[in-house]
């Protein structure tokens, strides 16, 4: 039962506040003899398992970390590049981390502005008259719940399936943003939010909608 | 508790199959833009649902809903991408594309030796069985008047 994170998107499809309130961590790490059975390839900017899945590791999965020490981008903390370590049979035995890879701000940047534009998406393709944009996204995983205000401002909440609640969470979070963002007389519109009081009620009204567990929040 | 339109699409993007059965919106783009549309937004959709995940998916993106609407996503390991849209009040339709696919696609479409394989569906007799399970369905009802 968890809330996993929140992004707050302006008019124009920009992020303007994230927040990364629960990571599920499935990272496996396993010590290996030379030759590999694993394929690696170099894929953006860091290092992917192409082929060889087995016991947890699976296809798409990053190199985390090599003996402990956790890899910048496709090169060892050291500075030695990934692959060429572990082409080397010296190197061996030697403890590799795998796991999702986590999202760069950048990429965050970019998924924000994608949602904003699929938002924009489902409304025109409706074969219904009148039809608001995407309100929630279903995968086994997760949903994404969005909430856009007049205004044209989307919060969007990613959370655990079975969680409940999150429409009158939504509606807190735009209150919250709404009494410490919009009031406050240092705020731009439309620019990231950066206002602290804001950080800590939003943090607050997560952990209360996440307590309410599925019984959701008596509103 | 209507069913509005369904689409087929193969795994390149285009449009096999779409029929529709209570459609109260005109596109108001041609079709053949109103499919690249759909397929794009298909796409997109997968590789957004993939990057965001908190942990590895099984089923990817299954279904989303707007105040209107709810679509419906189904995608078979060959890239064939079917989608439903439908009211509200179906909760999920991923049933009832299983088995077109599996029941109704794969027997009078890809069993079918007069069927080329990625063309799109000429087939009478898919249609027909098409639309009476699609009618046949407990959430198809008649329109609504009070939409």
């Amino acid at each position: 039962m968890a809330i996993f994170s929140v992004y707050v998107v302006n008019k124009a499809g920009g992020l303007i506040y994230q927040l990364d309130h629960y990571a599920p961590r499935a990272d496996t790490e396993k010590t290996f003899s030379f030759p590999l059975d694993l394929v690696l390839r170099p894929h953006d900017e860091r290092v992917v398992v192409a082929f060889g899945q087995r016991d947890g590791i699976r296809v798409g999965h990053a190199v985390l970390a090599i003996n402990g020490a956790e890899v910048n981008g496709r090169f060892t903390a050291d500075g030695k590049d990934v692959l060429e370590f572990l082409g080397n049979p010296a190197n061996y035995p030697v403890s590799i981390r795998f796991g999702r890879h986590r999202l760069s701000s950048n990429e965050k940047l970019m998924l924000a502005s994608m949602f904003h534009s699929l938002f924009a998406i489902g409304s025109q393709l409706s074969p219904e008259v009148g039809s608001s944009g995407i309100e929630m996204l279903e995968t086994d995983t997760f949903k994404l719940h969005c909430f856009q205000t007049l205004t044209g401002i989307k919060f969007m909440v990613l959370a655990d399936p079975r969680q409940t609640g999150i429409d009158a969470l939504l509606r807190k979070i735009y209150e919250i943003y709404s009494d410490f963002a919009l009031k406050n007389p240092f705020y731009s519109l439309e620019m990231p939010i950066r206002c602290e009081l804001f950080d800590q009620n939003l943090k607050l009204a997560l952990e209360v909608a996440e307590k309410a567990g599925p019984f959701g929040p008596g509103s | 508790m209507t069913i509005h339109n369904l689409y087929i699409f193969d795994r390149g993007g285009s449009c096999l199959f779409y029929s529709e059965w209570h459609r109260r919106r005109a596109p108001g783009i041609p079709q053949e833009e109103e499919f690249k549309l759909m397929f794009g937004m298909l796409f997109s959709l997968r590789s957004f649902v993939n990057k965001m995940s908190p942990t590895d998916m099984k089923d990817g993106f299954v279904s989303f809903h707007t105040s209107r609407y709810r679509l419906h996503y189904l995608e078979t390991p060959s890239g064939l991408r079917l989608a439903l849209n439908t009211d509200l009040g179906v909760a999920s339709a991923r049933d009832a594309l299983q088995h077109i696919y599996s029941n109704l696609f794969v027997e009078l479409v890809v069993k079918n030796p007069l069927c080329p394989p990625r063309a799109p569906v000429q087939s009478v007799l898919f249609r027909q069985r098409l639309d009476a399970f699609v009618r046949s369905l407990p959430y198809f009802g008649p329109k609504n008047p009070n939409s």
